[in-house]
């Protein structure tokens, strides 16, 4: 925070003769409005390119029509109409916890933003825990979900929402443990100390320091964090040939786009952490590349990320309920505590 | 404390954020009442009693193992930080942790806990393999 602050004492020369808390809120809201257009604009174009990506791995073509240029302006469209669409609450309904669980989904979803370092000054809060921090304000999701799930008093969405919290707490698991893999090798919970452990050249990155073992954990934490966030082959929640929409099903114009909206959030969150942790943030991968701005670094790993998230939404079929439980508690998790094991042993031999 | 002061930020405004953006929509939106369309979606025919109703218990077994496993992380995550002054001690009580909790899970995956829908059958045959 104390960077961003001072960018900002040194932009209006005003603010510091202000007292430090009234500073901090306005900086902070600043912050806040500027990660909420992020995702909101990682929404707008990520939702286009899934689309586009979705229809030429298809050989189809996607969105053609709005806006010219292959569609460009579709997500735009949909976003207007989604505003402008009745918003219906069932008469059945649990309504506060149906109206308050999108606002509390989402809010979890920014508040992760919190904790991610984009370059070595800006990180909105820096916190001593904050992949802990990260992880925890995660779960909140889960809440949301099951409120949102429960209240819409329908099938479907009691389903679709206990399926998500079984599924979701399950590789909550996996991906702590493989974390707690790259924490035992940086020996800290401070993301930018995490950073700043493995600069220097790709090799310093943490998947190739103590080879394999953390390795196989950004992979098990990849295929958990898939998982953490409902993206196919693990999207049983809202499996829509069976479940119609899952916990959404009820939910519609805004209320809903705010779960979609959380959704991308929610998948860029985990490919920041993948990031941070495992693939030295924004640090460049060559010594003579760090001229380039390292909010690019960041955000090309990220983004990297994001896009393999994709590609796999086409690639393989959705597991059966059995045979994700299966892969969570017998596979990923018994593999993760392994690893733990063999990189504290090298480490203390 | 700037840090979980801007962390506090965040959440109020999200919540704040959404709550504006819902109020916008609210305004722009037509509001047309129509009992239809306020009853629960069930694949177009009129619903069939209750949603809220008795669930199925794996859903519960699945929450208490994961609550066991989240509080044995929670202890891991501190134990990964100061792993590198503490050394060899802290190396052998997490070992010891871990054997215990692992013996947990040997046992809840024994059980069948960990399948999806558990087989009857499977009890029967376990024990039979044990020699009881």
């Amino acid at each position: 925070m104390e960077p961003i602050l001072q960018f900002f004492y040194n932009l209006v020369p005003g603010l510091a003769d202000l007292p430090l808390w009234i500073a901090a809120t306005i900086v902070g809201a600043i912050v806040v409005v500027a990660m909420f257009t992020y995702i909101a604009l990682f929404a707008l174009i990520g939702i286009w390119l899934e689309r586009k990506i979705s229809g030429h791995m298809q050989d189809r073509l996607g969105p053609m029509e709005v806006g010219g240029w292959h569609g460009w302006a579709q997500t735009i469209a949909d976003t207007v109409k989604l505003l402008l669409k009745e918003d219906i609450v069932p008469d059945k309904a649990d309504k506060p916890l149906f109206r308050f669980a999108p606002i509390l989904v989402f809010a979890a979803a920014l508040s992760a933003f919190a904790a991610i370092p984009w370059s070595r000054s800006f990180i909105p809060a820096n916190l001593n825990v904050g992949l802990l921090y990260i992880l925890s304000i995660s779960s909140l999701v889960v809440i949301g979900i099951l409120m949102g799930g429960w209240a819409s008093n329908n099938k479907w969405s009691l389903y679709g929402g206990m399926r998500a919290v079984a599924q979701i707490v399950s590789y909550e698991i996996p991906v702590s443990l493989s974390l707690i893999v790259a924490v035992l090798i940086a020996g800290t919970l401070d993301m930018q100390q995490i950073v700043l452990n493995q600069s220097g050249s790709i090799l310093s990155w943490n998947v190739f320091r103590f080879f394999p073992f953390p390795f196989i954990a950004f992979f098990i934490y990849f295929i958990a964090s898939l998982a953490e966030v409902n993206r196919t082959p693990f999207d049983l929640p809202e499996a829509e040939s069976e479940l119609v929409a899952g916990f959404q099903t009820e939910y519609s114009g805004m209320r809903w786009s705010f779960f979609m909206l959380a959704e991308y959030a929610d998948m860029f969150v985990v490919a920041a952490i993948a990031t941070t942790v495992f693939l030295g943030g924004w640090q460049a991968p060559f010594e003579f590349l760090t001229f380039i701005p390292a909010a690019f670094w960041f955000l090309g790993k990220a983004l990297l990320i994001v896009f393999v998230q994709m590609w796999l939404r086409w690639t393989l079929p959705r597991l059966r309920v059995d045979q994700l439980m299966y892969t969570a508690w017998k596979v990923l998790t018994p593999f993760s505590f392994a690893l733990i094991v063999f990189v504290s042993l090298w480490k203390i031999l | 404390m700037t840090g979980f002061y801007i962390v506090f930020l965040f959440l109020v405004l999200g919540m704040l954020i959404v709550a504006v953006t819902l109020l916008l929509s609210r305004l722009l939106q037509p509001r047309k009442r129509e009992k239809d369309k306020f009853i629960p979606y069930e694949c177009g025919i009129v619903p069939e009693g209750e949603a809220w109703i008795q669930f199925n218990n794996r859903f519960y077994v699945i929450a208490l193992i994961f609550i066991i496993f989240d509080v044995e992380v929670l202890f891991l995550f501190p134990w990964a930080v100061v792993f590198d002054t503490m050394g060899m001690v802290a190396f052998v009580e997490m070992m010891i942790f871990i054997a215990i909790l692992l013996v947990g899970l040997a046992y809840v995956w024994a059980k069948g806990d960990l399948n999806w829908v558990k087989p009857k059958p499977r009890l029967a045959h376990l024990a039979k393999k044990k020699g009881e």
